[in-house]
């Protein structure tokens, strides 16, 4: 790789080619505040808290989008440059709502921690502040602009996702961002991904909190409270107790949600082996039958919103298997219910998932197997973790406990449901399998595994060529689709993770901030655990679960059959783009 | 000034969306068409309400939210049409230190509509534009291009019953 030689603060760097100042200034093991800019997201030079002083330029520069050359000389930390940055968080705090104590950010906040750090209080500039209504229609994200701070993170995410329902509106003093025509975000074609939420440097946008009515849940003897954890989550949840990214916490996490008082702990890695059976069945069965193909993944409920607004034309497409959530939920309130003489009523079940959508998916149409909504409450990690942490739980110090019974045996390919292509690799050992009639070889498939936002594989089943796809980040999906409909992809699987890199980058998750998130691969660093826990499993292959073959035996018969269907499979509407139109 | 929404019906008719599909084609395929498309729009149909600019995004791909982004960001474009009596007040610098500020707010209180806007029944609009370049009639303003200075808040009604029919 090429490099250019500079000198920042006085010391001689090496540093690549085409880099930026922020870029070099890594490498010298500098952080260079940001606010507006995050990797891949938002390169704007908007915020100037990044500004620093290079010898010969005119003015200070932007160290975001500023290129090195050679020989160039940079000073990252002057007078100069620290009364810049000061001033231009006084103007910046001037206009912000300053509620800081009871602000879900408090303490996780970018802007917080910049002012911690120059010294900026409350009071320096007063001025006119504008106020805003708080956008609550959205039953996953809300948006309370009075703490915006116009950084525009959450504009070039919801951009990335092919979604933008979201942008500045208006201009000068007026400048808000906010949805066209001033709609609430509801009546848009969000998908409610959240990939705004954790782009977020403030407290300005947030997922919907439910944890009360959980506490209250619990503190009802009338009620018996199941909670089950989606595969993702025990790779992130540490992150809330100050662990680095890339902790498996899982025993801990068990051991913390049975201290706050569940009934039931279990785990979601049963009914992401469930899907699978269900799903490569449904798969084959539309092979062999000349169902709609290529058949498309439905366990991501933001790419399912996405695909209904705005590729309306391949809702066929889509599996008809619920997602591994909405299976568990259904199960918990039939099977379990059952065998348990339990009345559906007084079950409620909670999820923890890596996901803002999924409070937008517990509400859907033919989500209720027993009369009653499969899943009561759907809490993200972030929820999750303030729960622990109000009921003075200390986590860290927690002995590993492990799932209840009957649904606490897994395989390796329902773990990896949280990284992009997993649930791909999963439905691919068991195919194989199915097809073939003989134990797999390997059963890793590398080609669709990686972060990559569009990843393609041709495998030979059997006799059947197989040609797959698998998108992470809708934007991504996107392509993948407009080439099918052109007819320029022969693909029969995608599998499709509306966040990109997968669960384990949802927007439900603990939110990293820009110092962390410029310099490391999040979703990487997360999956890693998920693969290292499918290799240390004995059982790899969902079809081998002992807890699926179980109540195929007791309840469902065999996969795909009409108690199947009723239970475990759902049905999709068509959206508009524009609904207000 | 924050652009205000309107309450005006939309009343397009096929002839304009016709020829607002024929600028759109015009323009496929070119970078940064969306300035002149808004502007041929707006020549078309006098403003840019939500139904012209759902039709230039569902042409043209470019998600709603960006163009009313654009729409909303630049005073050329307008979110309201002209009503029948369309009242414009200057408030440029000479006019404004003259008082056209009580004036515009005159105008709105009379009229019941707030400034940048029109009233629902399409019958009066009311505007607060930037120095019109009549600065020694200050203050000034203009109702359908008539123009009217050396105004105070008192000539605000002998005004409009001119045009009350």
């Amino acid at each position: 790789m090429a490099t250019v030689n500079v000198k920042i603060n006085g010391v001689e760097y090496a540093v690549p080619q085409g880099s930026t100042v922020l870029e070099a200034a890594r490498i010298a093991n500098i952080d260079i505040p940001t606010l507006c800019y995050l990797k891949d997201i938002n390169e704007i030079g908007a915020c100037r808290l990044c500004l620093v002083e290079v010898k010969g330029a005119r003015g200070l520069v932007t160290a975001c989008v500023y290129p090195v050359n050679e020989g160039m000389e940079i000073f990252t930390n002057t007078p100069r440059v620290q009364a810049s940055r000061k001033m231009n968080l006084q103007l910046i705090l001037s206009n912000h709502e300053k509620k800081c104590l009871s602000c879900i950010r408090s303490t996780n906040c970018e802007l917080q921690k910049l002012c911690r750090d120059y010294g900026v209080d409350e009071g320096y500039i007063k001025g006119t502040v504008n106020e805003y209504k708080i956008d609550d229609s959205s039953v996953s994200i809300i948006r309370d602009n009075n703490k915006c701070i116009l950084c525009r993170r959450c504009v070039g995410a919801c951009n990335n996702q092919g979604v933008g329902v979201i942008g500045a509106n208006n201009r000068g003093f007026d400048t808000e961002i906010s949805c066209a025509f001033g709609q609430d975000l509801a009546s848009t074609s969000c998908i409610n991904c959240g990939q705004c939420i954790v782009s977020c440097p403030v407290g300005a946008l947030y997922e919907r909190d439910d944890t009360d009515k959980i506490f209250d849940a619990i503190a009802d003897p009338t009620k018996h409270v199941l909670i089950c954890t989606a595969p993702s989550v025990r790779a992130q949840i540490g992150e809330c107790f100050g662990y680095a990214p890339g902790t498996d916490c899982e025993g801990k996490m068990v051991a913390a949600l049975r201290r706050l008082g569940f009934d039931g702990v279990f785990d979601m890695n049963f009914t992401a082996d469930l899907t699978i059976l269900e799903e490569a069945n449904e798969f084959l069965s539309r092979v062999k039958n000349g169902g709609a193909l290529p058949m498309i993944t439905s366990c991501s409920p933001g790419w399912i919103k996405f695909c209904e607004h705005y590729y309306p034309d391949f809702v066929d497409n889509l599996s008809t298997c619920k997602s591994p959530q909405q299976m568990f939920g259904a199960i918990a309130k039939t099977y379990y219910a059952e065998k348990m003489g339990w009345d559906p009523k007084d079950i409620v079940f909670v999820s923890a998932i890596p996901c803002t959508a999924k409070k937008f998916e517990i509400g859907r149409d033919g989500q209720s197997a027993a009369g009653v909504p499969d899943v009561d409450f759907a809490v993200t990690t972030r929820e999750v973790g303030r729960m622990i942490e109000k009921a003075g739980i200390k986590f860290r110090d927690l002995a590993d406990e492990d799932f209840d019974d009957p649904f606490n045996v897994a395989s390796g390919a329902g773990v990896i449901f949280g990284a992009t292509g997993g649930v791909m690799e999963a439905a691919l050992r068991t195919a194989a399998e199915v097809i073939e009639g003989k134990p797999l070889e390997k059963v890793e498939f590398n080609d669709v595994r990686g972060v990559e936002g569009v990843k393609l594989a041709s495998y030979k089943i059997g006799d059947i060529n197989l040609n797959v796809a698998v998108a992470s980040g809708s934007g991504n999906a996107k392509k993948i689709l407009d080439a099918v409909r052109a007819g320029e992809l022969d693909v029969q699987f995608i599998e499709v993770m509306a966040c990109p890199g997968g669960c384990v980058n949802g927007g439900g998750q603990p939110i990293q901030p820009a110092s962390v998130r410029n310099s490391i691969d999040l979703a990487a660093t997360r999956a890693a655990i998920l693969y290292k826990a499918d290799e240390q499993k004995d059982i790899r292959k969902s079809h081998e679960s002992s807890a699926v073959k179980k109540i195929y035996d007791e309840y469902f018969g065999e996969p795909n059959s009409h108690k199947a269907h009723e239970i475990l499979h759902t049905h999709y509407v068509k959206r508009g783009l524009y609904n207000n139109k | 000034m924050k652009k205000k929404l309107t309450t005006v019906n939309f009343k397009g008719t096929k002839e304009q969306e016709e020829k607002l599909i024929a600028v759109i084609d015009k323009y496929a395929g070119v970078r940064g068409a969306m300035m002149p498309i808004l502007q041929e729009a707006q020549e078309i149909y006098g403003y840019l309400p939500i139904e012209v600019q759902t039709i230039i995004a569902e042409r043209t791909g470019v998600a709603l939210e960006e163009i009313y982004g654009i729409v909303s960001f630049y005073a050329q474009f307008k979110l309201n049409p002209d009503g029948q009596i369309a009242v414009a007040v200057c408030l440029g610098t000479a006019c404004y230190v003259k008082g056209s500020g009580d004036i515009v707010e005159e105008f709105s209180r009379l009229l019941d509509i707030p400034v940048g806007s029109t009233s629902a029944d399409g019958k009066y609009s009311l505007e607060a534009t930037r120095c019109i370049g009549a600065c020694g009639l200050a203050p000034v303003l203009t109702v359908n291009g008539e123009v009217y200075g050396r105004l105070t808040k008192a000539d605000v009604p002998t005004i409009l019953a001119k045009y009350k029919d």
